[in-house]
């Protein structure tokens, strides 16, 4: 049997790769990067970094990162709440996750963004946990009926109590990373069971150009001792905050990004990186970022090559749209992107549900961008030589009557060589008007519907919860918070 | 009466936004001892206009915009010390404080309407990004300024913009200041609500609506 090709896009020479993480080794090198936190920079500076405290600047050579790269796990292995399936962040492998932290909901029935809730925020794990082709949870909405200083762990509490796939989540505050620390303890029944067997990715994102600001490297930092993955996100925006060529923006990331990395391994030798990024082709009208543009998607291609160059497992924002509703646009800029980045072989794609520039989720938009998803796993499964000689055998004795629906050779392959519809439409004209013209966004709600009644809470071991509400009650309590919304679970 | 090719050449090298030329002029017109009143409104001003135009009309994009926008301030510069020591009033538009709400640390689309207004004549008071609320009204107390712009990009920290106008109010000060806001999430409708006095959609709207503002007062 010949062996079945994986597709694979590759949008740099392999010159123009080694050329880019030159001279990103070069910025690191000759102008270092403003790092806003004190212990960074002493580590960085204990490993041989050149450090001005007064500029809060690092500038480190190519053998001290070279070192930090050689040390970083090349895959990481995470694994659901129960500890028992894993899921490879390496390779070529892809897994989608839905784009993290919107601060509103697109309300169906007002076609409006709104503020989300705690309801909003349950819905949203529940229908998560139900969508196959989604592997990873986040933390995809902010509660806005709880107080700011705790909504980072309290989204993150929620999720773990509703859901069992692994997590993208990360801090809005230096302190909260604690109590999101405990948590996975929790689950896991300990530190070191924790770090065997990581639950969540916690992203650190970059303030471009060239700065750690002192909450992101604390994340690092923090994230590294404990064995927690760390996702860089460097999100240079093409001429407002970095260079307006594709490639210098592609300098500019890799030279945050290492700088990321080379924090978390002086931190921790061996701590588990993510080369990962959210930049943007900046709108020069309208002063946006927009995910759904070509550029875009062809920055977030690059630097995913560049980072598997590196060996390192990758991350990016595809998959997702600027449209405010569930519209073409919508659609398109996020099949675009979810095709390009899993033929890229991004292994972490933060974006199903998400609209208006990373900022809104939509319930209706996950169960669309699930079956997007689903055409993705089916396009990167290639084309398998299935019979050996492929097709002569079926048409032995061939006649003009032949009848392939019947034959035996369809039943047993259609189903492994094709996926199902799902909620595309694909009736024919009359059908489609006698079936009240419905759009996939009115399909797609009523799947919402249907699929968080038939949600059923996955069991949480009584004491792992217990342990949990003691550490969001203390923190809470801490914080001067006495009580936190009352939800149903 | 200085000459209208010269003229023509300053208005050039706003539109332009070359800043080296600009400034090369602006020189210039300091050492002849032209009528620097004229140099500013019928050389600088005049080019400055036509970049506003050209930005409605969609020919002008950001970087050309904000490239005319510092052109023109490194113009100012050359000519300000002159006008000063000939004690000339030339900036009439009045003084302004701006800055990113408190808890947003967005500023780009800030920085460009500073810059605008700064090019467009106005004495801006510029705070930066997550700025107390208190420091604005500090500082437009402090120097005298009567108009305050509000910048925010996220729906969770655009309620500061709200909260301003009640800390005026608590200070018994809301009449004496007219406050704007901009930013992605900001609208005309959420100014109406809060009770602001106006809003602008981007940097060259910021500039009329300051304008008109300061007119009223």
């Amino acid at each position: 049997m010949i062996e079945t090709k994986r597709p694979k896009l590759e949008l740099l020479s392999g010159a123009f790769v080694e050329r880019i993480v030159d001279e990103g080794l070069t910025l690191l090198e000759k102008q270092g990067i403003m790092i806003e936190n004190a212990e960074a920079l002493r580590l960085l500076g204990d490993a041989g970094a050149v450090v001005d405290r007064a500029s809060q600047r690092a500038r480190f050579g190519r053998k001290l990162v070279e070192g930090c790269l050689a040390s970083t796990p090349s895959a990481i292995m995470l694994y659901d709440r129960s500890g028992e399936k894993a899921f490879a962040v390496g390779g070529d492998e892809v897994h989608f996750d839905p784009g993290s932290a919107a601060v509103t909901l697109l309300d169906h029935d007002t076609q409006e963004e709104r503020k989300a809730a705690t309801t909003d925020l349950v819905d949203f794990y529940k229908l998560v946990e139900t969508l196959e082709h989604i592997h990873f949870q986040s933390t995809g909405l902010i509660s806005s009926d709880v107080p700011a200083a705790v909504s980072d762990c309290y989204r993150l509490y929620l999720g773990l109590c509703l859901s069992t796939k692994p997590f993208v989540t990360g801090t809005f505050r230096v302190e909260g990373f604690r109590p999101m620390k405990d948590f996975l303890v929790a689950v896991r029944g300990g530190e070191r069971e924790l770090r065997l067997k990581p639950l969540a990715i916690f992203d650190a994102c970059p303030s471009p150009p060239l700065k750690w600001s002192n909450l992101t490297a604390q994340s690092l930092l923090d994230a590294a001792r404990a064995g927690i993955p760390s996702e860089l996100i460097s999100m240079g925006m093409t001429g407002a905050t970095s260079p307006a060529t594709i490639a210098g923006t592609l300098v500019q990331h890799v030279a945050e990004n290492l700088c990321g990395l080379t924090i978390c391994q002086v931190a921790a030798k061996g701590a588990p990186v993510i080369f990962g990024g959210s930049p943007s082709s900046f709108d020069m009208r309208k002063g946006t970022t927009p995910m759904g543009a070509i550029e875009t998607m062809m920055i977030d291609s690059a630097y995913a090559q560049i980072g598997k160059f590196l060996k390192l497992p990758t991350h990016a924002y595809m998959g997702l749209s600027d449209a405010k509703v569930n519209d073409p646009q919508a659609g398109f800029e996020t099949a675009m992107g979810a095709v390009l980045g899993a033929l890229s072989g991004i292994n972490v794609i933060s974006g199903p549900g998400m609209l208006d520039f990373e900022s809104s989720q939509s319930l209706e938009k996950l169960v669309i961008d699930d079956g997007i998803c689903a055409m993705v796993y089916r396009l990167l499964a290639g084309i398998t030589q299935r019979d050996d000689p492929i097709a002569l055998d079926l048409f032995e004795g061939f006649t003009p009557d032949m009848k392939f629906l019947s034959h035996p050779h369809t039943r047993q392959w259609y189903r492994k060589e094709h996926i199902l519809a799902g909620l595309i439409d694909r009736d024919p004209y009359e059908a489609w008007v006698t079936a009240g013209r419905t759009s996939i966004v009115d399909k797609a709600h009523a799947d919402v519907r249907r699929r968080l009644e038939k949600y059923i809470t996955p069991p949480l071991a009584d004491p792992v919860r217990k342990g949990m509400d003691e550490i969001i009650t203390a923190y809470a309590r801490s914080l001067g918070i006495g009580r936190l919304p009352v939800w149903e679970l | 009466m200085i000459k209208a090719e010269l003229l023509r050449s300053m208005n050039e090298a706003i539109v332009a936004g070359d800043k080296a030329a600009a400034v090369a002029l602006a020189a210039d017109a300091v050492r002849s001892g032209a009528d620097l009143l004229e140099v500013i409104e019928k050389g600088f001003v005049t080019g400055l206009q036509k970049v506003g135009e050209l930005w409605e009309q969609g020919d002008y994009f950001l970087p050309e915009l904000i490239s005319s926008a510092e052109a023109m301030k490194a113009a100012m510069a050359v000519l300000e010390p002159e006008l000063a020591r000939k004690k000339i009033e030339a900036r009439t538009g009045g003084k302004v404080v701006i800055g990113t709400v408190e808890g947003d640390i967005h500023d780009i689309g800030k920085n460009l309407v500073a810059s605008m207004l700064q090019a467009g004549g106005f004495e801006v008071f510029d705070l930066g990004a997550d700025v107390k609320l208190e420091r604005f009204v500090e500082k437009a107390e402090a120097v005298g300024a009567r108009i305050i712009c509000l910048s925010a990009l996220l729906t969770t920290t655009m309620t500061n913009q709200k909260r301003l106008i009640g800390l005026l109010r608590d200070r018994s000060l809301r009449d004496k200041y007219k406050v704007l806001v901009g930013g992605a999430p900001a609208s005309r409708k959420w100014a109406d609500e809060i009770g602001a006095d106006g809003y602008a959609e981007n940097a060259v709207a910021a500039v009329k609506l300051v304008r008109t503002i300061a007119g009223r007062d």
